[in-house]
Order: C-alpha cells, then sequence, then structure tokens
C-alpha cells in the first residue's frame, strides 16, 4: 500500500504518518502543496491513496483533484479529501470533482482507520 | 458582528480541542478588545472573505504552545521554532474552517495561516470591526482566541 500525502502543513503530516505508520502502511510519500503532488504522483507509479489537503499554496487540493480526474494513468488513485473545509457544499465540491471520501479536520486515528480500506 | 457568533466561535474551539488533544478547554467571559494587546508569545491567524471580512487568531503562551504541538506530534518541542509555527498555525486554521462551516447565511473563504512569534507581541486586528477576545484555560495551559467579522454592506 502506497501513500501521498499532501499538506502545506508539516504538523499534519507527520501527525498522519504517526497513524499510518502502526496501520502497517510504510510506504508513506509527502508532498506540501499540489504541484508538488502532481510532481510527486508523475515519478511515483503506483500510488494507491491521497490524503488531499484543500488549501494550500501554489495549486489548492481542488486544483489537484480536477487535474488528476482527467489523467487515466491515475484512474485507480483513491483521493481523500482531508481538510479543515468542513461546509457541506465544500463536501459536494469535492465529490463532483472526483473525491472517493471526506475527512474533516481535526480527525481521529478512528476515522483515518475508518475511511482507508486498507 | 452577530452575537451568535461569539457562541460559535467558543464551541467549535471547545470541540477542536476535545477532538485534538482530549482536553476541555474551559471558557472564560467573552469582552469587547480595546487597546490592541496580546501577553502570548506566538499567534496563529487565519483571515475570513467573501461575504463578511474579518479574522481570527489564536494567541498562546510559549509554554502552552510548546506543550500543545508535542503532544499533537508525539515529540518533545523545546523552542518556539518551524515546527512549533506550523503546527499553531494549523491549529487556527481547524477552528477558522470549522467555525466557517457553523456560520449560518454567509459564504465565507479562509486564508493560508500566518503566525506571529514574539514574546509579549501586539496584535491589531482592523480597527473598524469590533474585536471580541475570548480568553480559555486548559488542562495544557491557557489560551486566547480573538476574532472579528463583519458582514459586507449589500447594494
Amino acid at each position: 500500500m502506497k501513500i501521498l500525502l499532501v499538506d502545506d502543513s508539516a504538523t499534519i503530516r507527520r501527525i498522519l504518518k504517526g497513524l499510518l505508520g502502526p496501520l502497517g502502511v510504510s510506504d508513506i510519500l509527502e508532498a506540501g502543496n499540489g504541484n508538488q503532488a502532481l510532481k510527486v504522483l508523475a515519478e511515483n507509479p503506483g500510488i494507491d491513496y491521497m490524503l488531499l489537503d484543500w488549501n494550500m499554496p501554489e495549486l489548492d487540493g481542488l486544483g489537484v483533484l480536477k487535474q488528476v480526474r482527467v489523467n487515466d494513468s491515475y484512474r485507480d488513485l483513491k483521493i481523500i479529501m482531508c481538510t479543515s473545509e468542513a461546509d457541506k457544499t465544500k463536501v459536494i465540491e469535492a465529490i463532483k470533482a472526483g473525491a472517493n471520501n471526506y475527512i474533516v479536520k481535526p480527525f481521529t486515528p478512528d476515522i483515518i482507520k475508518e475511511k482507508l480500506v486498507l | 458582528m452577530e452575537a451568535l457568533w461569539i457562541n460559535t466561535f467558543c464551541t467549535t474551539t471547545i470541540e477542536v480541542f476535545r477532538t485534538m488533544f482530549s482536553i476541555e478547554a474551559i471558557p472564560g467571559t467573552p469582552r469587547l478588545k480595546g487597546e490592541p494587546y496580546s501577553s502570548a508569545d506566538i499567534t496563529g491567524i487565519i483571515g475570513f472573505s467573501g461575504e463578511a471580512q474579518g479574522s481570527i487568531a489564536l494567541s498562546f503562551p510559549s509554554d502552552t504552545a510548546l506543550k500543545m504541538i508535542s503532544t499533537l506530534v508525539g515529540a518533545p518541542m523545546n523552542n518556539l521554532d518551524m515546527e512549533v509555527a506550523d503546527g499553531i498555525g494549523e491549529l487556527a486554521n481547524i477552528v477558522a474552517g470549522n467555525a466557517k462551516k457553523e456560520i449560518q447565511g454567509i459564504s465565507l473563504s479562509i486564508s493560508l495561516p500566518q503566525v506571529v512569534i514574539g514574546k509579549n507581541h501586539v496584535l491589531s486586528m482592523q480597527s473598524a470591526i469590533p474585536v471580541i477576545i475570548i480568553p480559555f484555560s486548559t488542562p495544557m495551559g491557557n489560551f486566547v482566541v480573538e476574532f472579528s467579522l463583519k458582514k459586507n454592506n449589500c447594494g
């Protein structure tokens, strides 16, 4: 299982890495903004999941989502938004753009476990 | 400024700290901010835009911030460095995002976090908008939430 964590907060990436380790995920990649995420995706085939923040500098999570969903190379990639954007309209917008699931920060270890089918 | 929003920011902060730290953040009496003043050492700030303008700031003394971010990342933090700043900014971001959801009837966007570090720094928000201060006490130490929000004039 290979997971890409995309968040401009190093703290959130560190927390998520700490939660994913005990769940048996050891192949974890990181990106600090949307452009970095697209680069990591292109350079690392076979990523199964992307946990994707919404508000980030340079390119936001919705922008990443839209670019990834028009690229057939990533058709098997599952994308879970992981963001403090908690409004229902944002959730709908992300799901319509192709997100497979949605996690609202703050999250608990149980929520991460529940949303990721490992 | 809607009086209801004070409750929104208060309850959102309590819920966020309960989930992230498993602690109860006990709110003190909200008050109107007078002179620009903060006795904090680190502050995370998020701006609001859209159908209303304003901001929210979470201000912490050094000890409280270090305890909280150490707890979050599961490793000791000893200085107010970039890592701690990142954590405090994210904390402000999460409170702002969740408060935004609870503020009914107006569409808001939130900015990326900004963080100020400095012993007893002064924080000055937009002077045209009243600023509400809510002090909180927790087992990890005290902190302050201050916010301002004003609906845009129509027409």
